[in-house]
């Protein structure tokens, strides 16, 4: 078979402030027609870069040298014109929000239409046929009025199925796939997954698919390119690399993504360990109801219906949903962030419901937070001494921020960070090192219980890896309960000793990590458990075939 | 370990507190057109404020003296040795007048800015942190200043204060305090949006979560993060002050020549000299006004392009041929 894409020697360097950074450095790769290739790395290591190189979507500040051949141009070489008549016809772009890739203010069939009206070949009436047509082949119900809905009207993976529609209409021979499923949630990321693999099989496209998800790529891709700091460190079929891989950085890699059942063996002997402790109850939820406001004349949302649990003092409970699940909700509840308007919910002891922030305030020396995102979770104008020293100044442990940095050198040890990071700025860290510095500012005043909301779903894998081993440390060490919130039920196994799973805003299962994830009661959770991809390509093939009898039955 | 390699380090040596200064930091970043533009506003306008500074040994006659030792000046003499941009109808040195009318424009400058930026950013962070019915009254009253003239609100002021007839002091005041009632809104409104984006911030609700209270959380989390533009509404309205000073003195509702040069005064006086041929009683002090209005501006802007990653133009790289 031929090569569709060719890519020799591609080298792309940035103009930044800092002067110039390599982003990608002497890359080759190949992709033959109906091939998935699949582009793994972390974030800097220039998988996007490479991917953007091959439609010619560089900003001004890149320059390239090497060659990228597609079909028979160089797309380096080309012109702006010349990069338009490409652009759809010989390759296409998935990208990963689908939200932001449409424009709110079109229908989608006008979004549809305009692709195929720019490369000149269709009337009004027959581009709105083929909209509909494609449409329908992607997996949109009803099309025919469909077609004149507005993408606000559409859930988020049926968005990125018009998006994948718009790269489809014109039958291009190679699609570029930029993360097109880290934004979704898992249960309908198996769905475009799915259609993906149908753009390969009936569509006859090549695609190059850009992931950091290990699992993703075992469902999908023919060939593997692992990515690290603008290099391709090993190339090999994904068999080949899953089974055998060669180089230290992907043997790291596969190694620290998460896989169910990796925490049975700790929950029991932490369950054995905790039996001999106190049985302190820290939160207590009976028929938790929290409703959003909502405009006038219409209803509030109910983002939290119905839900009870307990956390005992010392237990980690991990809390499982997709986007729109109401966990996050149930996480700033706890830590007086979002008001309560139902039920009961006692926090230490004292019922939050009805509790003004003058009343809460005593109780957030005992509650620590950890917020998803490490970028926005410090205050840029300070610096990390002074963010970590922050609870201890307003608890009054400390004066100032000098008086406390004995205290915070010690809690930047407890996270093994640096005590010279204490004197830096916090856009001077790595992701990773933000989290753990988020870490020591939460277990600061010694809390009974922390609250960690999604804290490694920002992180690289093998980032993540380690921020939760040192939580699973910190927890061991400073005994504290902890509410820990993810999407990623191998994540929540890792760590937590009993899983709770809410969908829709209510709890539909919880019990021990054994019990929730070996045998799942409720089908929810038995179709989020199977739409997990596994990173073993043989294994997930049968997972596969196991999530579309699920899908089947109901 | 991947984490520590991936830690942002530095090229060369940390700035300098004198380098992390706002205008300077702001030409070491520039490059091309852009630095050009910079650093001929920073030109114009610190020679004026040179001017401003040092009147007094600059000018080689009082902004209000009309003889010396010789005598009488006399009236609109076309430039010479002795008055080297001539003299006014009034009898007065016009290069004189320009340098002293520096100090005048200066200092409503700086009382206009000071006054609004305070009392402004205090309102704006306390109306977009706290919201609520507050916030509801105060942005409304900054709607209905907004479409007010600035130059009808200062003859009023300067009727109020003064009788429209009026000293240093209360001229440069009444100029200064009607373009602080016109700007306050400005500053309200930029720092009350920036409060209402910093809130939804986590690094305030971590604040709230650690148990700070309102007041710390506001001045140091919210207040900290919310003057990035600031610079730029400074200069630009710093100019705007200039030009409705002018406007005032243009009018009549100035200051009184005896007790400070103003360029729109002599302007005005200037008016019927056009039409006799003669050019420099008005053309100096209005390319005054033109000149400091057009630094300033050109501060403004390119501080605004500067600051902001999207605009701001970085060297080119050599584009390697494929």
């Amino acid at each position: 078979m031929t090569n569709i894409l060719d890519i020799q020697n591609l080298g792309v360097s940035f103009a930044t402030d800092a002067g110039e950074v390599q982003a990608v450095d002497g890359v080759s790769l190949s992709v033959k027609a109906g091939e998935v290739l699949a582009i793994v790395g972390e974030s800097g290591s220039g998988k996007t870069v490479t991917a953007k190189t091959i439609l010619g979507l560089l900003p001004d500040t890149a320059s390239t040298s090497g060659a990228v051949v597609l079909g028979s141009n160089n797309v380096i070489a080309l012109d702006k014109r010349a990069l338009r008549a490409i652009r759809g016809t010989d390759v296409a772009m998935v990208f990963q929000e689908p939200s932001l890739a449409l424009n709110p203010v079109f229908t989608v069939g006008w979004q549809i239409a305009e692709g195929l009206r720019a490369h000149g070949r269709f009337s009004r009436a027959a581009a709105r046929v083929k909209a509909i047509d494609i449409l329908r082949r992607v997996g949109i119900p009803e099309p025919e009025s469909r077609v004149d809905y507005y993408p606000h009207q559409f859930s988020g993976g049926q968005k990125q199925r018009v998006v994948i529609a718009m790269a489809l209409v014109l039958e291009p021979e190679l699609i570029v796939a930029d993360e097109p499923t880290t934004a979704l949630d898992v249960t309908v990321q198996a769905e475009i997954l799915d259609l993906l693999r149908r753009c390969r099989d009936e569509f006859n496209a090549a695609i190059v698919l850009i992931t950091h998800n290990m699992g993703v790529v075992a469902d999908l891709a023919d060939r593997v390119a692992v990515m690290y700091d603008g290099k391709v460190v090993e190339e090999a079929d994904v068999t080949t690399l899953f089974s055998a891989p060669q180089h230290e950085y992907t043997k790291k890699l596969l190694g620290s993504v998460p896989f169910i059942g990796q925490g049975t063996a700790s929950t029991t002997a932490r369950a054995i360990e905790r039996s001999f402790g106190n049985h302190a109850t820290i939160v207590e939820a009976r028929g938790l109801k929290i409703e959003y406001p909502g405009r006038l004349g219409r209803g509030g949302f109910r983002a939290v219906n119905g839900v009870s649990f307990t956390i005992q003092a010392g237990e980690v409970l991990g809390l499982v949903g997709e986007s729109g699940s109401g966990k996050t909700t149930i996480g700033r509840a706890i830590a007086g962030l979002t008001a309560v308007t139902g039920g009961s919910l006692k926090v230490l002891g004292t019922e939050v419901r009805g509790l003004r922030e003058r009343g809460f305030r005593p109780l957030r020396a005992d509650i620590g937070f950890v917020f998803q995102d490490p970028a926005s979770s410090f205050n840029p104008r300070l610096t990390i001494a002074e963010c970590v020293a922050e609870p201890l100044i307003v608890h009054g442990r400390a004066g100032d921020a000098a008086a406390a940095r004995t205290r915070v050198d010690e809690l930047l040890e407890a996270v093994q960070l640096p005590k010279v990071f204490g004197d830096r700025y916090p856009h001077e860290l790595s992701g990773g090192q933000r989290q753990r510095a988020s870490l020591a500012r939460a277990i600061a005043l010694g809390p009974k219980l922390l609250i960690a909301d999604e804290p490694t779903s920002a992180l690289d894998v093998s980032v993540q890896a380690r921020v939760l081993e040192l939580f699973a440390e910190l927890q061991r060490e400073f005994g504290f309960a902890a509410l820990f919130i993810s999407h990623d039920l191998a994540v929540v196994d890792l760590l937590a000793d009993r899983i709770a799973v809410l969908y829709k805003g209510e709890l539909v299962e919880e019990g021990t990590g054994a019990d929730v994830l070996v045998t799942p009661q409720h089908p929810y959770t038995r179709r989020l458990i199977a739409s997990l991809p596994v990173p073993d390509p043989v294994r997930q093939a049968e997972r596969r075939e196991e999530l579309h009898r699920l899908r089947e039955i109901g | 370990m991947t984490e520590a390699t991936t830690v942002p380090t530095a090229p060369g040596a940390k700035p300098t507190l004198f380098q992390r200064l706002p205008i300077v930091s702001h030409v070491r970043r520039s490059v091309g057109v852009q630095r050009g533009m910079l650093v001929a506003g920073l030109i114009i306008s610190s020679v004026f404020l040179i001017a401003a500074l040092f009147a007094p040994l600059i000018a080689p006659y009082g902004f209000a003296q009309s003889r010396d030792e010789n005598g009488i000046f006399g009236k609109q003499l076309p430039p010479s040795p002795e008055h080297l941009w001539g003299t006014t109808v009034g009898g007065f040195d016009v290069l004189s007048r320009v340098i002293w009318g520096t100090q005048t424009a200066i200092s409503v400058v700086v009382i206009a800015v000071v006054l609004s930026i305070f009392i402004g950013v205090v309102l704006g962070l306390i109306s977009g942190y706290l919201g609520g019915w507050l916030d509801r009254i105060l942005i409304v009253i900054a709607d209905a200043i907004y479409p007010f003239p600035t130059l009808l609100l200062a003859i009023v002021m300067s009727i109020v204060i003064s009788g429209g007839r009026s000293s240093l002091w209360s001229g440069i005041f009444s100029a200064a305090i009607s373009i602080t009632v016109v700007f306050i809104p400005q500053y309200f409104r930029v720092v009350r949006a920036e409060a209402i984006r910093l809130k939804a911030e986590a690094f305030v609700e971590s604040a709230r979560v650690v148990g700070s209270s309102t007041g710390r959380i506001m001045f140091t989390h919210v207040l900290r993060n919310s003057t990035r533009t600031l610079p730029l509404i400074l200069t630009l309205n710093a100019s705007e002050a200039i030009l409705t000073l002018a406007g005032l003195g243009f009018l009549g509702f100035g200051i009184a020549p005896t007790s400070a040069a103003e360029w729109g005064y002599d302007l005005n006086r200037a008016l019927s000299d056009a039409a006799s041929g003669i050019w420099w009683t008005g053309l100096y002090p209005g390319a005054a006004i033109v000149l400091l209005v057009l630094g300033l501006t050109l501060v403004g802007e390119s501080v605004n392009d500067i600051s902001d990653p999207k605009l701001r133009t970085r060297k080119r790289l050599r584009k390697v041929a494929a």
